[in-house]
């Protein structure tokens, strides 16, 4: 190890970028809407707060990698990276995230409720800030679908009823579930069914019915883009995204809220800061989580805020003008049947059951 | 400089004729009068010199930026220290289990395993070792992490009891003075040392100097695990954490290591600092033996399970097969390499796929690519320049828009698919696939590749004299015999070139499978990439790395004795 280690210091010595400084700040992201609506909601207020230079990097999917690459080399150039719960509990487990004290670290409601009271049950994992609640769920063509439009999650397996191609995501993570839910397995068994080796046969059985006609995608815009050109008569990702096609870009798409996996995103701060900057850090992160700036992120994305003060504050879209509480996947009319992604599950199993999932595939 | 020089080179300096004049009585001379041959060696190495400073530049480059990351990638294919470092009592221990028998582990490998994982937890290097070994028994990552954290709880019980004792066991003060000893006994420098080497391995930092903290012999004669665990504990927090001793709380697992002690040492003969709280202690009954084997049971039944102790110790060497064996679907067990469950392998058929399409993509290309660089070759200038252009100028197309333009044309419901609907060559409801498996990736990569082939095709097509093939057809020859019996074979040098150019790209390609492969069109680099970013396996994506770069070698090589490496031209 200390050999990889020098031989990496050394390289990286030679193409370090100069440490930034402490009124400058590296924010990673997804990029796209997605960015756009933190920098609207929190990195702009925040410019005009303080006068710290925020810089955006899109490196959000390739975070993990990235950042067990910087501590190897003893240079972290991000102040905070913004990452699904899954990928921070990663980090965490790598020590290559901060832990977070929520009363200590996280600002209180406006009503003085600490904040691990606030975020309740989303605080998964030591080092996880939560800021949003998303889902993965499936949209559909309204024009492909006859007179009775697909309302229920099993709907995706119906071949006859519904021809036509699906979009699905490369990965085991979510269609296992789904596949079992819709092979008579109860929701609270799904994963106890699923760690056992019978019970992923099962789930890719009952994904062999659909295989011929499924699409896999690997990235969040794939299904749109399939749903907007008629490709697919129906397909999982985003909830943001869906809402982006179906309101922003007028198209005849709509949501099939079924079954709807919940999933979190947030920050985390990287371990390994220097002093000055691990604090700047930290006051960045006070001031994204309140209570205010969560809710002011749902006026520019369809994403949850993950405090439960902020749900009241959710107003109208900024440039449609339209309410946003309808959209939420946390409105109760979307929730009606709803799943939480088990994190300690697929920490575990996800390596397992990808490349039983990749050989699947590959079949 | 030179001290065969005479009175008349001193004043007309010195000429060729010198050295001649010289040369008849001895070695032959330069100029100056040096030995010619010095002289000569003198003035190449200077040039050698020259030349190397002026390369230097991009040999540092390449060898920071492009040798070295490789060769350290290369080197995690089979480096596995992490388990030594993070559980380097408990390896040691295990190494004398026999992992073919049910029987679990002993006590001792349970009391090694208390104080290594204690140890790591506090410094947050359990959780890495449980995904490490995670990679080879699903549920690790999770046994870790949770062990880790409930692994306070017997130290709290034990300091509690030690407490109702005397209030002093839960001061630092009472711990510096009983673990320091004497002022003037002798020090256990061996052991700060031993656990200081433990610590920068556990925590892969270079560690500064010694702690302030030395045990003294006495003590670490009578209680050597707890002076072991206080050493450890005070490298952690002199060097690690930068604090002063006197103030710091001992960790829990100190209270669990006196108590361990205790319970096999006899301490009436100490009379040492604070031997009489010692005795005390002994004496109170408070010291109870822990049971080791019991705590970790308590904690998650799998560490009472034989396969969680076979896996630790098969993964414990420092140096590893197991990532190749993963690359090519077969895994280390205590019994031997074994083949994956037909389930789950999947690596060797990607290397096969990854090879097939590769060729078919090559093949394609030079068919496409020959005639092109053949007008090319052949055409005025004027016009030759112009298609040049169109041949470069998908070349400066970003690689993803170029990717993301072929799924446009290539789905179901895209720009080919409605031309050939239109055209009522094809049924509107069975539409041609052409996207998302097979096909379109060898659509799309021989698109994307075809410069590489074209333009080694066309500098070389380029240095044939068109007088050899009119030559061939006044001596009789037909338009086919004087292409493939003289035209040809001119050109092979530049299909050669165009081909390994081409086959060794697409090899490692990864973005264009990834957008329009589908399931059945992606290659081994899409594995590779999954494992750097997503699983972090990074052994496994280096294992696979390898022997993709060893396939390549052997392919070039072959190349190399069938065809000749001088045989490939770019020009």
């Amino acid at each position: 190890m200390t050999l990889t280690k020098t031989l990496l210091t050394t390289t990286a010595l030679t193409v370090a970028a100069g440490a930034a400084s402490a009124q400058e700040m590296t924010i990673v992201s997804w990029g796209g809407a997605y960015s756009k609506s933190q920098q609207n909601a929190y990195h702009e207020p925040y410019m005009e707060k303080t006068g710290v230079k925020i810089i955006n990097d899109d490196s959000s999917n390739e975070a993990v990698a990235k950042l067990r690459a910087m501590n190897e080399a003893g240079n972290i150039t991000w102040d905070v990276v913004d990452v699904v719960a899954a990928d921070a509990l990663r980090l965490c487990d790598e020590g290559l995230a901060m832990e977070i004290d929520p009363d200590e670290h996280l600002a209180a409601a406006p009503d003085g409720t600490p904040a691990s009271e606030d975020f309740g049950d989303l605080l998964v994992g030591d080092c996880f800030i939560p800021q949003i609640v998303y889902s993965t769920t499936f949209g559909y063509r309204t024009d492909m679908v006859g007179d009775t439009p697909p309302d229920d999650i099993c709907d995706v397996f119906d071949l006859e009823t519904y021809p036509g191609k699906r979009s699905l995501e490369k990965r085991p993570i979510n269609n296992m579930e789904w596949a079992l839910l819709c092979d008579g397995v109860a929701k609270d068994d799904v994963y106890d069914v699923l760690a056992t080796d019978e019970g992923q046969d099962q789930a890719l059985a009952k994904l062999d019915t659909i295989k011929d006609s499924v699409i896999w995608w690997s990235a969040g815009a794939d299904t749109p883009q399939l749903l907007a050109d008629g490709e697919v008569v129906m397909g999982s990702t985003y909830n943001g995204r869906l809402f982006s096609v179906i309101e922003e870009q007028k198209q005849p798409v709509a949501m099939l809220w079924d079954a709807q996996v919940f999933d979190l995103d947030g920050w985390i701060i990287p371990a390994g800061l220097s002093e000055e900057r691990k604090q700047q850090a930290l006051d960045y992160i006070m001031f994204a989580t309140d209570t205010q700036r969560l809710a002011d992120q749902a006026k520019y994305i369809s994403y949850g805020p993950a405090r439960k003060s902020s749900a009241p504050l959710v107003g109208q879209h900024a440039e449609l003008g339209i309410d946003m509480a309808p959209h939420m996947p946390t409105d109760p009319n979307n929730a009606k049947n709803t799943f939480l992604y088990n994190y300690e599950f697929w920490a575990d199993y996800r390596d397992d059951i990808d490349a039983k999932f990749q050989a699947w595939l590959a079949q | 400089m030179s001290d065969a020089s005479d009175a008349t080179t001193a004043k007309r300096g010195p000429t060729p004729d010198d050295g001649l004049k010289v040369a008849k009585s001895g070695p032959v001379l330069a100029a100056d009068g040096t030995p010619l041959k010095r002289s000569l060696a003198r003035a190449l190495r200077m040039q050698k010199m020259r030349a190397l400073m002026l390369i230097a530049p991009l040999l540092v480059f390449v060898l920071l930026s492009f040798i070295v990351p490789i060769v350290s990638m290369l080197f995690r294919s089979v480096e596995n220290e992490i388990v030594e470092n993070t559980l380097p009592y408990t390896t040691e221990q295990l190494a004398q289990w026999d992992g073919t028998t049910d029987q679990l582990p002993g006590e001792p490998v349970y009391q090694a395993l208390y104080f290594d994982m204690f140890l790591a937890a506090e410094l947050k290097r359990h959780t890495r070792l449980g995904t490490r070994l995670n990679y080879e028994s699903t549920g690790m990552s999770s046994l870790f992490r949770q062990s880790g954290r409930k692994l306070d709880d017997p130290g709290k019980d034990y300091r509690k009891a030690f407490q109702g004792v005397d209030d002093g066991w839960t001061d630092s003060a009472t711990w510096l003075s009983l673990m320091t000893g004497d002022p003037s006994a002798d020090r256990d420098t061996a052991l700060v040392k031993a656990q200081k080497a433990r610590l920068a391995r556990l925590d892969d930092t270079r560690l500064p100097g010694l702690p302030e903290f030395a045990p003294s012999t006495e003590i670490s004669e009578l209680l050597p695990l707890t002076a072991r665990t206080y050493t450890a504990f005070a490298v952690m927090t002199e060097l690690v954490d930068e604090k002063d001793m006197a103030k710091a709380k001992p960790i829990e697992s100190v209270y669990v290591a006196l108590a361990a002690d205790l319970a096999a040492a006899d301490v009436t003969g100490y009379s040492g600092p604070e031997a009489d709280r010692l005795k005390a202690l002994a004496a109170s009954g408070a010291a109870t033996a822990p049971d080791f084997a019991a705590i970790f049971a308590d904690i998650d039944k799998d560490w009472a399970n034989v396969a969680t102790w076979r896996t630790i110790q098969t993964h414990a060497a420092p140096y590893t097969s197991g990532y190749f064996l993963n690359a090519v679907d077969m895994r280390k067990t205590p019994e031997g390499a074994q083949a994956q469950p037909e389930d789950k392998r999947i690596l060797v058929k990607l290397f096969i796929r990854t090879l097939i399409m590769s060729l078919i993509i090559t093949g394609s290309c030079i068919l496409l690519g020959y005639p092109v660089a053949w007008i090319l070759a052949n055409l005025p200038m004027r016009s030759a320049n112009l298609l040049m252009i169109l041949v470069l100028l998908p070349f400066w197309t970003s690689l993803l828009v170029r990717t993301s333009a072929w799924k446009v044309m290539l789905q179901q419901q895209g720009v080919i698919n409605e031309v050939l609907v239109w055209l009522g060559m094809v049924n509107d409801a069975d539409r041609l696939v052409l996207i998302n498996n097979q096909t379109g990736t060898i659509i799309a990569m021989t698109h994307i590749l075809l410069p590489f082939m074209i333009l080694p095709m066309y500098s070389v097509m380029q240095t044939i004299q068109p007088s050899y093939l009119r030559a061939a057809k006044s001596l009789g020859a037909t338009n086919w015999t004087a292409f493939w019996r003289v035209y040809f074979p001119q050109t092979v040098p530049g299909i050669g070139a165009g081909s390994i150019l081409v086959f060794i790209l697409s090899i490692g390609y990864y973005i264009t499978p990834e957008i329009v492969g589908g399931t059945k069109g992606v290659f081994i680099s899409n594995r590779i990439a999954y494992h750097i970013s997503s699983s972090l396996n990074w052994g496994l994506a280096a294992a696979l790395g390898t022997i993709l770069l060893i396939v390549v070698l052997l392919l070039y090589w072959a190349y190399d004795k069938i065809v000749g490496i001088d045989n490939v031209k770019l020009g």
